[in-house]
């Protein structure tokens, strides 16, 4: 009898050294605001573009950790609905066409300087501030700093902002991948190779 | 060789058939100038130089054409005495064939050199081995000089070795690659300057010993090399080493490791381990640069491959188009033709030959298609291994390739793929003939193409966190403003309320009227907000989706109903205190009473009057609340205005008593009050049209219009009877 009660005390008192020092740990160890909206953020592209219905890259990231669908940003696109899906466990879908097309080559806009009338519209409108301007004063784009998000073209009285595709230079250029064809085998080849010497 | 040196080996490496007699039998030769030379401001690692010349300027040889931008970069000089022709955007020696800006220079013959002299003569010092480092480093800097090896990195950034303490210069004579002899030849031809070079560069680095790698297919150079170290005197502090044959031994880290026996680790810098590595040529060049100060304006270059007759070293200004040193050669374009700058190893096709002799380009080659065949299509991985063996990296290239070639770039970089040196010694063994290399270059780009998006992504996020920031902070910094002066205003208004008694001040008065239009503004915008709330409340009794919304509403309504009340009350105290104001100030201004200051007053309180009827007819129309506020208020304005009415009379008796036989003065008084009379006429009419209306709607408004009409009849009365008697004066 006394060992049943013996062992009852040691593990009702294990019970509460454990509940007491976990008690402790989520109170001293507390992590503030929620982990997963900073790694969500972290892959989206912020471009900051809004197409995803969301004012911006982070309350996208929020409304993706509070179940949002991972298919809305066009600038991402597959690559980054891939890397979303692996990081929430979900099944990755295809992109919504509804937010617009992922588009092929980075695009920045450009101030046909001369049309512009300084309305400053388009600053208002840039959301990391790419824009340099004052009124009534010529405005441009800082190249480096554009995420091409097309916010400013819609503001524009005069329509005098274009995307136009990010250019390469030699610093920026790299090798394109070797087109693969057919991989033959040595002896089909060698037949290939005296056919067409025939 | 005076030290013993313990050689190491690296693993891997290939032993490619050499092809170097066929360039290095004959010594070098001076190119002849083009008609114009073509200098791009991008030949070394890192910003480009920026133009410090103008289209149409002179510019003698040796003059700085281009000034380094930051840190990593290089200044660039002419070449050659002439006019800057163009400074415009051509197609460069690179492998992906775009173009960048580049200054063209057509030569006028001359070869007028700008000033220049040694460093030694320039500082007037009398022991040259007093120069201190840093002139050293800065003359190497503004001469231009990058790594001559084949990477162009600037040779004044490379010295620049921080807090890493430097023990051993090592000098790659090496050219390990095929065809290529230009250092053989510098060797043979410009020993002296090559030892010379290594002085100074120990001079800078405080190193200890300077080794110069030379591969043992070279003997003459190694003898060029042993008889400059005699005449230097320089046994003891420089070896010449002797190194074997094989292919990528010229690589920096490979021949670090065969005459140290210390790996360069990962990510890492040879002076991590106390070591800097610098090419012969260069060396030859700082040599140039600090005893004669001549910048580094040209090179030797080797022309070979069995489409050119005549091959052999050029001494070539840069900016020189590769199709005039061809030409030089004797080039005879084969139908697959094909011109390599660089080895065959390491080099890449040109697009064109139009292209210029860079600070980097170390060999033309011009193979036929017997000679160097076009690459067969790409079979199957075998997995053979054979690559593996190769690498001397020690990398796993078919982990590699495969990983490069589904695109698993994380993949690739575990297994290091930044530590491949594209060597191609991989590609050189394999049986399938892939072109291993070409796929880790995509790769690589690939992964630092990704690396910038990133870092751009970052800083997007930054900026962007930064507006948010800032518009939140603008925005409280005006509702804190808002909230100072409605602070403000209300404080003015409680000592007001306090002040009337205490002290008629003539300063209340612009205060006041100014806190009265704010007043009146406030309390339109407060009863356009009831309007609004009106509405939506309506229409969320309508809606039965917005139904939790009504209270929310009913309480909004209320509160600014309330806000209205308080404002009225406010605008009463105000208008109260702006009377009191010109009562005050009355006295000062001559006689209170005289007929012109009561008439004012009369014809205000008649237009208040007008005004107030006005707002009680729009209260009845709205069947507003307040419509009972209003009336009395009228009410006691038609009083108001009787009252001035009568003083104004009284006082105009008096003044025709007392100046009977001014009937000029009078006379103006009889038109006004002419006037007055059509007014009044009028004002009757409205009266009466208003009565009848109240009448036939049946308000409960008729009986104050009636009393109204009246009044007015009565007024109407009163004033036919003054202008009779004034008519009668």
């Amino acid at each position: 009898m006394s060992t049943i009660i013996i062992a009852i005390l040691v593990l009702a008192g294990l019970a509460a050294i454990f509940g007491a020092l976990l008690g402790f740990a989520s109170v001293r160890f507390k992590v503030e605001g929620n982990p997963v909206v900073d790694q969500v953020n972290d892959l989206l592209p912020q471009t900051q573009c809004g197409q995803c219905g969301f004012p911006g890259c982070k309350p996208y990231a929020e409304a993706i950790a509070d179940g949002e669908k991972i298919n809305k940003c066009p600038p991402g696109g597959e690559s980054t609905i891939q890397a979303l899906a692996d990081l929430l466990g979900v099944e990755p879908e295809p992109l919504d066409a509804e937010h617009g097309a992922e588009k092929d080559v980075p695009m920045v806009a450009y101030i046909r300087e001369d049309e512009c009338i300084g309305c400053t519209k388009c600053i208002q409108a840039c959301p990391v501030d790419a824009i340099l301007g004052a009124a009534k004063q010529m405005h441009t784009v800082i190249v480096d700093e554009c995420t091409g998000c097309d916010l400013c073209v819609e503001p524009c009285p005069v329509d005098c902002i274009d995307m136009v595709p990010q250019s390469t230079d030699t610093s920026s250029w790299y090798w394109q991948a070797p087109t693969t064809g057919v991989e033959l085998i040595a002896t089909d080849r060698r037949s290939i190779t005296t056919e067409a010497h025939a | 060789m005076t030290h013993l040196i313990q050689l190491h080996e690296f693993d891997g490496g290939i032993h490619p058939p050499e092809n170097k007699r066929q360039s290095n039998s004959r010594p070098i030769r001076k190119a002849s100038l083009p008609a114009e030379l073509v200098l791009p401001l991008h030949q070394h690692i890192g910003a480009p130089a920026n133009p410090v010349v103008a289209v149409g300027d002179s510019v003698l040889k040796g003059q700085v054409i281009a000034e380094p931008e930051g840190f990593v970069s290089a200044p660039l000089h002419a070449p050659t005495s002439g006019k800057i022709s163009a400074i415009e955007a051509r197609q460069v020696p690179h492998a992906s064939g775009l173009s960048e800006t580049c200054i063209v220079i057509e030569p006028d013959g001359e070869e007028t050199w700008a000033e220049h002299q040694g460093l030694c003569d320039a500082l007037g010092l009398e022991h040259c081995d007093d120069i201190p480092k840093e002139k050293l480093i800065e003359r190497i800097r503004d001469c231009g000089i990058a790594g001559m090896g084949g990477a162009g990195f600037p040779t004044a950034v490379k010295l620049h070795t921080g807090q890493h303490k430097i023990d051993t210069l090592i000098l790659n004579g090496a050219e390990c690659e095929p065809y290529i002899t230009a250092d053989d030849m510098l060797m043979r031809e410009h020993a002296s300057e090559v030892i010379r070079g290594a002085q100074i560069l120990l001079q800078i680095l405080g190193a200890e010993r300077c080794l110069i790698g030379v591969e043992d297919n070279k003997p003459e150079a190694i003898v060029a090399l042993e008889g400059a170290l005699v005449q230097h005197n320089e046994e003891h502090h420089i070896d010449v080493v002797t190194i074997p044959t094989k292919y990528p031994s010229g690589g920096e880290k490979q021949l670090i490791q065969i005459l140290t026996g210390k790996e360069v680790p990962s990510g890492g810098i040879p002076a991590s381990l106390g070591i800097v590595c610098q090419n012969v040529g260069t060396a030859a060049a700082i040599a140039d640069a600090v005893d004669l100060g001549r910048p580094l304006i040209s090179r030797i270059t080797t022309v070979t491959g069995d489409a050119v007759r005549d091959k052999g070293n050029w001494e070539v200004l840069l900016g020189t188009p590769v199709s005039h040193l061809l030409s030089l050669s004797g080039y005879r374009p084969a139908q697959r033709e094909r011109v390599v700058m660089g080895g065959p190893m390491m080099g890449f096709a040109l697009p064109t030959t139009d292209l210029p002799v860079v600070k980097t380009t170390n060999c033309l080659l011009a193979p036929t298609e017997k000679e160097l065949p076009t690459n067969n299509p790409a079979m199957a991985c075998i997995r053979c291994g054979l690559c593996a063996d190769a690498c001397p990296a020690d990398l796993l290239p078919q982990q590699l390739y495969w990983f490069s070639k589904a695109q698993e770039f994380d993949k690739a970089e575990q297994h290091n793929l930044f530590d491949c040196i594209e060597c191609g010694a991989c590609s050189y063994v394999c049986p399938s003939e892939i072109p291993l290399v070409q796929y880790y270059r995509f790769s690589k780009g690939a992964i630092r193409e990704e690396r910038a998006a990133a870092e751009k992504a970052e800083q997007a996020r930054i900026r962007y966190e930064a507006r948010i920031e800032r518009q939140e902070r603008e925005k409280a910094e005006k509702e804190a403003k808002r909230k100072a002066r409605a602070e403000a205003a209300a404080k003015a208004q409680s000592a007001k309320k306090e002040a009337p008694v205490a002290k008629e001040a003539p300063t209340t008065e612009p205060t006041t009227d100014a806190d009265l239009e704010k007043l009146q503004k406030q309390l339109s915008a407060a009863q356009a907000a009831v309007a609004k709330t009106k509405e939506k409340l309506e229409a969320a009794r309508e809606n039965p989706e917005m139904a939790d919304k009504i209270p929310a509403f009913e309480s909004a309504l209320t509160k600014t109903q309330d806000k209205i009340k308080t404002l009225a009350k406010e605008i009463a105290a105000a208008k109260k205190a702006a009377k009191a104001a010109p009562a005050a100030t009355g006295p000062d201004k001559g006689d209170p009473n005289s007929p012109e200051r009561l008439q004012k007053k009369w014809e205000t309180a008649a237009a208040r009057l007008d005004t107030a009827r006005k707002r009680l007819e729009d209260a009845e129309a709205e069947g507003a609340d307040t419509v009972d506020a209003l009336r009395t208020g009228v009410e006691k304005q038609e009083a108001r205005v009787a009252e001035a009415k009568a003083a104004y009379e009284a006082a105009l008796k008096s003044g025709t008593d007392s100046k009977p036989t001014e009937a000029t003065a009078t006379k103006p008084d009889a038109e006004q009050l002419q006037k007055k009379l059509l007014a009044q006429k009028d004002r009757v009419e409205k009266a009466r049209e208003r009565l009848e209306m109240a009448r036939a709607e049946k308000l409960d408004s008729v009986d104050a219009l009636e009393k109204a009409l009246n009044k007015q009849l009565e007024k109407l009365a009163a004033f036919e009877a003054q202008t009779s008697t004034t008519g009668e004066v």
